[in-house]
């Protein structure tokens, strides 16, 4: 980047599945007021706002300009990107670069999602498909990822214990998460218990429906030092797109995130990411999912992941401290989720985690978001510089 | 600007009706061809164009997100991707600043929309706020309609100079090979048309429905003087965004439009913009708009639209043409309107133009709208 860019301030709703108290603007505005707080800024402090969340979810046409004047924010700069999955992730990127240009000193970035107030993502998932090939097929998030994690356990030897497994340590990280939506107090019997979806994925193993928004405050060097003290910087970031791609795909359990990682990694020297990137929140929308994300961004070998968990090595205070937040799983507003993440792994590098803040020394973490057709976002960021 | 961003290549399709046309073939059509005139492509080693960016709006596709073809159609297999559903001339400013921020040295940018499957009026229903607006059943038609009755009023705009307009852009049209609407239609015509939304007659709004996409190239300053002999710079770009209600606004001032200009003017050093811009191509949905984008853009005083039609200078051959290719009002697709401006101010900086071309133009003006009653604005400076 031509200038080094970092996150200042941050906001993040308390997620729920439902919100007839807020209409969605106003969702919005009460994280935009919350990260605008933790910046110690007000609106007149913002030069340009970039806003986005999954319209086909939601059942409305450009959005941003009715939320971005109830943001008090009338007379900025600005756009609205949507990338279904990852629009969370595109927009926070386009943040760090209008941050980057020169042109702006201080971004907001805003996403959001009201998955209450419409039919709901997962009967539409299929429509981002191709009208030709895939759309044919049923293929939702919930089936799309039957078909993944079935093709996982084949090739892995992973059984429907291990996925339990991930769930119970999701809910248990979710529990100390006062964001976290989904707080369920699982056990293994109780996951096996509940109803299947489509097998091997059961009710308890998708992530819900939700009702949120997230925020952040992106400013150049100069900037940052000067109104913040505890500046997360950004190291790099990158996209990875591959739309139309799912039946396309040799191993069905696969996505781009092998992809982006090793670019990523490459461009920053990093060559053992297990001892160089201390925090983790990866965008997984199932418990099956965090079992491969482990593995393509170079935790450990393909097919392998289901046994740490097996060995108890996953968790906040463990070896692998991987999702402290409690992840998608427990709370997805889509639009807002990548956000969240981006977020979250600020809070770690920050140490203002609270209750599932991981213990040690933190310097660096890896945000993503996730796209149904196996879209990734990667973004890398730093405590230090 | 530190540093320029250059554009090296642009192609569009022609803008009609294509029932028989895929939205993906709209895209490869384009896509191929600024590849093509570059030599650039997408190859498996991540070398080539480093990022592609989409401006589409999704509820045109009805359920689905057509947006989501574009990589795999033009072969960006796991490339940076990104999509701005505002239009198309706003894709154009991000892919600016994104290459300023020395992310991407190079970007593909390609806007699409068919409008035919789905109609206009009922996707921008639904661009407007939940609560208030879109319960009344206002769409953008409407809210136009509201904007020209106070605009008309409060600057004693008369029906002819809005005619005027529509005759200057099907005129113009006629030498634009790409246009959807040309003929010789007369003042008279527009004015014995039937009333579309009170004052907004038929012929003073945009034809629909009309398909198309339009794509470019962007490159940092010192990969497009390697890729072309002839790149135009983008020089200053702007953009804001309004109020949303329209209670809100004084519908006959277009104040988003003039902080837009004001911000590129300055980045591009322009304090009179009459004087020193060339040729400009702007984004007029309905007639009125022209005029009151005269009026935003600086190029005459408040309230002086009217008289400024009526004084030619913005006729070909005038001190300076506006909308030499006919403008939306001779038909484009809403989204791909904004990135059409630009592409068409390309065409006239590297003398392209063919019939239509402004002779010695050195400094180009585009400007796209989004939102009811041109509610966000962005205006993007280009020079040769």
């Amino acid at each position: 980047m031509a200038e080094r860019v970092a996150i200042v301030g941050v906001g993040q709703t308390v997620t729920k599945s439902k919100r007839p108290d807020v209409s969605t603007a106003e969702t919005c505005a009460e994280v935009v007021e919350a990260a605008l707080a933790d910046a110690g800024m007000t609106m007149k402090d913002i030069d340009a706002v970039v806003t986005g969340s999954m319209e086909i979810a939601d059942g409305y046409h450009n959005p941003d300009k009715w939320i971005i004047p109830e943001l008090g924010a009338v007379g900025k700069s600005g756009f609205e990107l949507q990338n279904v999955g990852t629009t969370g992730g595109v927009v926070a990127c386009a943040g760090f670069a209008l941050a980057a240009s020169g042109v702006f000193e201080t971004v907001l970035c805003v996403s959001w999602q009201r998955m209450d107030e419409s039919v709901g993502a997962f009967g539409r998932g299929g429509g981002g498909l191709n009208e030709y090939w895939t759309r044919q097929y049923p293929m939702s998030p919930i089936t799309n990822f039957a078909r993944r994690t079935f093709a996982y356990m084949t090739n892995s030897g992973c059984k429907e214990e291990h996925l339990a497994m991930v769930r119970v340590k999701q809910d248990q990280c979710a529990m100390k998460n006062p964001h976290a939506q989904l707080k369920l107090g699982l056990t293994v019997e109780k996951v096996l218990e509940s109803p299947v979806l489509a097998w091997p994925m059961r009710y308890l193993h998708m992530c819900p429906s939700s009702a949120g928004a997230a925020a952040i405050i992106v400013c150049p060097e100069k900037k940052a030092r000067k109104v913040s003290k505890k500046p997360v910087w950004v190291e790099d970031y990158f996209t990875a797109h591959q739309g139309g791609g799912v039946t396309m795909a040799e191993d069905p359990s696969a996505s781009t995130l092998k992809h982006a990682c090793r670019t990523i990694y490459k461009r920053r020297g990093i060559t053992n990411p297990k001892k160089e990137i201390q925090a983790w929140e990866v965008y997984e929308p199932s418990s099956s999912a965090e079992l491969r994300w482990i593995e393509e961004v170079g935790l450990c070998e393909d097919y392998t992941a289901w046994k740490l968990f097996e060995q108890g090595k996953v968790g906040i205070d463990k070896e692998y401290p991987f999702n402290p937040s409690g992840g998608v799983t427990a709370t997805n507003p889509i639009g807002a989720t990548p956000i969240i993440r981006v977020i979250e792994v600020a809070l770690q590098l920050r140490g203002d985690a609270g209750e599932h803040q991981i213990p040690g020394k933190i310097d660096r973490g890896l945000a993503t978001a996730y796209g149904g057709q196996g879209e990734n976002v990667v973004m890398l960021l730093r405590r230090s510089l | 600007m530190a540093q320029r961003v250059g554009i090296v290549a642009v192609a569009q399709t022609k803008y009609e009706e294509k029932p028989s046309q895929h939205v993906g073939e709209l895209m490869y059509e384009v896509s191929r061809d600024v590849m093509k005139q570059t030599g650039l492509e997408f190859k498996s080693d991540g070398t080539g164009i480093d990022m592609t960016l989409a401006a589409a709006y999704d509820q045109f596709s009805g359920p689905a997100g057509l947006y989501m073809f574009l990589g795999y159609i033009v072969g960006a297999w796991q490339r940076e991707d990104e999509r701005v559903t505002s239009d198309g001339s706003l894709a154009v400013y991000y892919g600016a600043l994104n290459i300023l921020s020395g992310h991407c040295d190079t970007v593909l940018l390609v806007s699409y929309l068919k409008e035919s499957p789905i109609p206009k009026n009922q996707v921008e229903c639904m661009g407007l706020d939940q609560v208030y607006q879109r319960r009344i059943g206002l769409d953008f038609v409407s809210a136009a309609g509201l904007q020209a009755m106070k605009y008309i009023y409060k600057c004693g705009i008369t029906p002819e100079q809005l005619a005027k307009v529509v005759v200057k852009a099907r005129k113009n049209a006629k030498n634009n090979p790409f246009a959807f609407c040309c003929d010789d239609i007369t003042v008279k015509d527009v004015l014995r048309s039937a009333m579309l939304c009170d004052p907004i007659r038929v012929q003073e709004a945009k034809p629909t429905p009309v398909d198309g996409a339009c794509a470019m190239i962007l490159a940092s300053e010192e990969k497009a003087k390697k890729l072309t002999d002839k790149p135009i710079w983008i020089t200053g770009i702007g953009s804001c965004y309004d109020h949303h209600e329209l209670g809100y606004r004084d519908l006959a001032e277009c104040e988003s439009l003039s902080t837009a200009a004001k911000r590129a003017y300055k980045m591009a050093g322009i304090a009179n913009p009459l004087k020193e811009l060339d040729v400009a191509e702007i984004s007029e949905h309905f007639a009125y708009q022209e005029l009151m984008c005269y009026e935003g853009l600086g190029l005459c005083g408040k309230g002086e639209g009217g008289k400024f039609i009526d004084s030619g200078k913005t006729e070909m051959g005038g001190e300076l043409p506006v909308n030499p290719s006919g403008g939306v009002l001779s038909g484009l697709p809403v989204c791909v309107a904004g990135m059409q401006r630009v592409a068409e101010c390309v065409l006239q900086l590297r003398g392209e133009a063919k019939k239509r071309q402004v002779k010695g133009a050195r400094k180009a003006l585009a400007h796209g709208t989004d939102g009811p009653a041109g509610q966000q604005h962005c205006v993007i400076i280009l020079e040769k």
